[in-house]
């Protein structure tokens, strides 16, 4: 078990940097990215929910679950369905007392 | 069968979910014990991690309170950052017939049969997105499936679990998630221990395989449907219940 938590942790650090000195703005974008599976300069504040195929209802439900885990928070349903864009994401993430 | 996994169990302190919890530990899985009553499972608990070498945490919250689940997942998830089954177990049960179910015995029966499910859903099925792997075993119940005089509101809670399970196995399959039902008939539990001695006798009159169930006969359904072996088994609602007729 502890051996898992460890691996864990080291392939989330990997993914997202958390612990590290990526500043929250690019952790947000790696995940936005990472989730959605596109290029991270595509990941700008104006993308929006549905505004490609990729960030469909089923690629966010990954993204929010990629934003709980890089973050180590558990969102609200209401952001959940609230979070229609990069900027708005980062908002909702102020919530959280994620400083950007 | 199940080593090295993470399994949430609701209602694990008695009853059904108290087999699943053991039979799951028993399995090799670490378990997590959700309770409402705190400390109604530290026992348990200790003595499940000391015999089966896991690790065995208890979680007290109301699955119908949603913030209550919410934080629940908090805790969760600084347990163990990857849940791979979730149990829908807790429950409760309205006898009323229909024209004497009064509203708030029908509110609290959905709000934990129905809501509850959803709630723990929406938190297990995130945390099991992550890893793009998971299995979700709801309890509906043979009235769900069935209906019978006197259930009208128990069986509509449990009826719902079947399409919340069957839309949510579509939903959650891209992610490799599988969600499932299982419709127990009548088994031994302190659910059915206020029916009547004549109502039992019919109940068991109707069972085919002529005994009640055991709260392990379920477990024994679930351990399956949560392990490996059931990897290709999504939205379906499997009956336990010894070929009960209702
Ligand atoms: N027994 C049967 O014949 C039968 C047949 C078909 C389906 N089922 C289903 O199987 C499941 C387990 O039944 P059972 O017979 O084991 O029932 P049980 O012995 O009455 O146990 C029910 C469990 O659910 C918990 N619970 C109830 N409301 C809760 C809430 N709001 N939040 C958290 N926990 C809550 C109870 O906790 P407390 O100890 O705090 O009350 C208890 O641990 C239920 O969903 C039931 O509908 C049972």
């Amino acid at each position: 078990m502890a051996q898992r938590e460890v691996d864990q942790t080291a392939i989330a650090q990997m993914r997202y940097g958390q612990g590290t000195s990526m500043d929250n703005n690019d952790r947000l974008r790696t995940i936005f990215a990472d989730a959605l599976g596109i290029d991270k300069d595509l990941v700008v504040d104006e993308l929006e929910y549905n505004s490609i195929p990729e960030w469909d209802s089923v690629a966010h439900m990954a993204l929010v679950a990629a934003i709980d885990e890089g973050f180590e928070i558990m969102l609200d349903t209401d952001d959940v369905i609230d979070m229609s864009s990069l900027s708005i994401a980062r908002d909702i993430l102020k919530k959280y007392d994620v400083e950007f | 069968m199940l080593t090295g996994k993470y399994a949430l169990v609701t209602g694990a302190n008695r009853g059904i979910g108290l087999a699943i919890l053991k039979t799951l530990a028993q399995h090799g899985a670490n378990v997590i014990g959700g309770a409402r009553r705190e400390g109604s499972l530290d026992d348990v608990c200790s003595e499940l991690s000391d015999s089966c070498g896991i690790e065995a945490t208890p979680v007290y919250f109301d699955v119908s309170q949603p913030d209550q689940v919410k934080a629940a997942f908090q805790k969760i998830t600084r347990i163990t950052k990857q849940l791979d089954i979730a149990v829908n177990n807790a429950g409760i049960m309205d006898s009323s017939l229909l024209a004497m179910a009064r509203s708030e015995d029908i509110e609290s029966v959905f709000a934990t049969n129905v809501f509850g499910t959803i709630y723990v859903m929406q938190y297990a099925a995130r945390m099991m997105i992550r890893h793009k792997s998971g299995s979700i075993i709801n309890l509906s119940s043979i009235m769900g499936v069935n209906g019978a005089e006197g259930q009208v509101v128990y069986s509509g809670s449990k009826a719902a679990i079947i399409g919340i399970t069957r839309s949510a196995a579509k939903e959650l399959a891209p992610y490799q998630i599988r969600v499932n039902a299982i419709a127990p008939g009548f088994i031994d539990t302190d659910m059915v221990s206020s029916i009547s001695e004549e109502i039992r006798r019919e109940r068991v009159d109707s069972i085919k395989i002529q005994r009640i169930g055991t709260p392990e006969d379920v477990a024994n359904c679930t351990l399956f449907l949560a392990s490996d072996n059931a990897a290709y088994v999504t939205g379906q609602v499997v009956g336990v219940d010894g070929g009960m007729l209702v």
